[in-house]
C-alpha cells in the first residue's frame, strides 16, 4: 500500500470579504483530513475563517519559459492607467 | 459598466416570502449584514436575497458586455491610432468586467448558460443607456465621461456591497475603471478646445447623453419599491436619487470646465442645499426603455444573438482540440 500520502495547497481566507490566498501546502491521505492538517498547520492563530484544499495535481502552471510572451506585452500599453490622460488644471472628481 | 436594478417582466412582487425563512436563521443573517459583515457563497442566506444578487450580478454582466457594442461600433474609425488603441483597450476591460461579474453570480448556483439564454430571450435586462446609439465620435467622448462617470459614481459603493465576490469583483473593476472615464473626458476636452465644428460635435453628444445618463440611475426612490429592501441588506448603499444627485453635482462643472452646456434649463445651483437642482426628467422615455424600445434595443439584442451563434464554431473547435489532446496524453 502506498504511504505517500497526495499534496494539498491551502488557501486561506483572513476574513468574509476578502478571497482565499495561498498560504502553503500539506501532505494528507483525503481531502478532508488536508482540512483538518491545513486547520493545524496555517490557522493556529486567528489567521482565518474559511479554508479551501485542492489537490496539488489539479493545479495548472505557467510555464517559466513564456513569462515573455505572456506577460511584457502590458508593458507597452500605459493608456490603460489613468495618469496617461491629460485633464485640464482645476477640474475634480476624474 | 453599470447596472440599474430592474424587475424583469415575469417577477410579480419585490422577491419571496421572507416569511418561508427560518427565522432564526434569517434574524442571525440580518444581524450579520447590519453589521456591515460579509456574506460568502457557502453561507445561509435568504432565498430572496439570493434571487436578488442573481438579478442585480447578472443584469451588471449583461450590462457590460451589451456595452461594447457601442463603443465597438467606433474601433475602425477612431481618428487616429492613439485613440484607437485607448478605444480598443477599454471595450476589452469591459468584456473581462463582464466575466468578472458572470463569475460572481456563478458562485449564487446559476449558470453562465442560464445567464446568457436569459439575456439573448429578452428575460433578462441591462442597463438602458446601451440602447441609444452612438452617431458621431464625440458620443465615444460623452460615453466616457458621462455613463463611465455614472457607473462610477454607482460600483464606488458597490465594493463595500454585502456579498463577498460581488465586492470582489467591483474593487477590480473600480481599479480599471478609472482610465474609461478620463479618456472620455479627454476626447471631449480636445474637441471642445478645437474647430467651431469640433465644438459642436462635442456639444450635440453631451445634448443627447446628459439625460439618458441620468437615467442609469434607475427609477427615483418613490418608485423603487426594491431599494428599502437592498439597502436594508446592504445589496445597495445608497438609493438612485442619492447617486444621481451626487453625479450632477459633480459633473455639471466639468462641463463648465470646458464651456459645455448642460441641456437642462431648470439646472441652478442651490446654495440652502448645498447642490444642484435639476429638471424633471422623462420617465415615460426611461420606462419605454426599459421596455425594450430604446431606439437600438433590437439591433443590440440581434448583435449579441449573432455573436453568440457566429463563435459557435470557436466552442465546437476548442472542445474537438481538448479532447484529441486528451487522447494523446493518455496514449502517451
Amino acid at each position: 500500500m502506498n504511504s505517500n500520502w497526495p499534496l494539498w495547497e491551502v488557501f486561506v481566507r483572513a476574513k468574509n470579504g476578502l478571497s482565499h490566498k495561498h498560504a502553503g501546502s500539506v501532505h494528507a491521505a483525503d481531502a478532508r483530513m488536508a482540512i483538518e492538517a491545513a486547520r493545524d498547520v496555517y490557522t493556529r492563530r486567528m489567521e482565518g475563517v474559511s479554508l479551501w484544499v485542492v489537490p496539488s495535481t489539479a493545479i495548472v502552471a505557467s510555464d517559466p519559459k513564456e513569462t515573455t510572451d505572456l506577460f511584457e506585452p502590458a508593458a507597452d500599453k500605459v493608456y490603460r492607467h489613468p495618469t496617461f490622460y491629460t485633464i485640464p488644471d482645476g477640474v475634480k472628481n476624474i | 459598466m453599470y447596472t440599474t436594478e430592474l424587475k424583469d417582466k415575469n417577477q410579480k412582487s419585490a422577491g419571496l416570502s421572507l416569511a418561508d425563512e427560518d427565522p432564526e436563521k434569517l434574524a442571525a443573517f440580518e444581524a450579520r449584514v447590519a453589521a456591515d459583515d460579509f456574506i460568502e457563497p457557502k453561507d445561509w442566506m435568504p432565498e430572496a436575497y439570493r434571487k436578488t444578487l442573481v438579478r442585480q450580478i447578472s443584469q451588471h454582466a449583461h450590462s457590460e458586455i451589451v456595452g461594447m457594442l457601442p463603443e465597438g461600433n467606433w474601433i475602425t474609425r477612431a481618428p487616429n491610432l492613439r485613440r484607437k488603441a485607448i478605444l480598443l483597450a477599454k471595450v476589452q476591460d469591459e468584456g473581462g468586467h463582464g466575466l468578472y461579474l458572470y463569475a460572481a453570480a456563478e458562485t449564487l448556483g446559476t449558470s453562465r448558460e442560464e445567464m446568457i439564454e436569459a439575456l439573448h430571450s429578452g428575460k433578462a435586462k441591462y442597463s438602458t443607456i446601451f440602447n441609444y446609439p452612438t452617431l458621431t465620435w464625440a458620443d465615444i467622448g460623452a460615453i466616457g465621461w458621462l455613463v463611465d462617470g455614472a457607473a462610477i459614481m454607482n460600483q464606488v459603493p458597490l465594493q463595500r456591497t454585502s456579498y463577498g465576490p460581488y465586492a470582489r469583483a467591483m474593487v477590480r473593476i473600480c481599479k480599471e475603471e478609472s482610465f474609461h472615464q478620463r479618456q472620455g473626458y479627454e476626447i471631449m476636452c480636445v474637441l471642445a478646445a478645437g474647430t467651431p465644428e469640433q465644438k459642436r460635435m462635442a456639444q450635440d453628444a453631451l445634448d443627447r447623453w446628459w439625460w439618458p445618463s441620468l437615467m442609469m440611475f434607475g427609477p427615483p426612490d418613490d418608485k423603487s419599491p426594491n431599494t428599502a429592501q437592498s439597502v436594508r441588506w446592504r445589496i445597495k448603499r445608497e438609493t438612485n436619487d442619492e447617486l444621481r444627485q451626487r453625479f450632477v453635482d459633480t459633473t455639471v462643472p466639468q462641463a463648465e470646465a470646458i464651456g459645455l452646456r448642460v441641456p437642462d434649463a431648470a439646472l441652478k445651483w442651490n446654495e440652502a442645499r448645498g447642490a444642484y437642482d435639476f429638471g424633471e426628467i422623462d420617465w415615460e422615455e426611461f420606462y419605454a426603455v426599459v421596455r425594450g424600445e430604446g431606439p437600438v434595443a433590437k439591433d443590440r439584442n440581434h448583435a449579441r444573438i449573432r455573436a453568440w451563434e457566429d463563435g459557435a464554431w470557436v466552442r465546437e473547435a476548442a472542445a474537438v482540440h481538448a479532447n484529441k489532446r486528451a487522447m494523446r496524453m493518455a496514449a502517451e
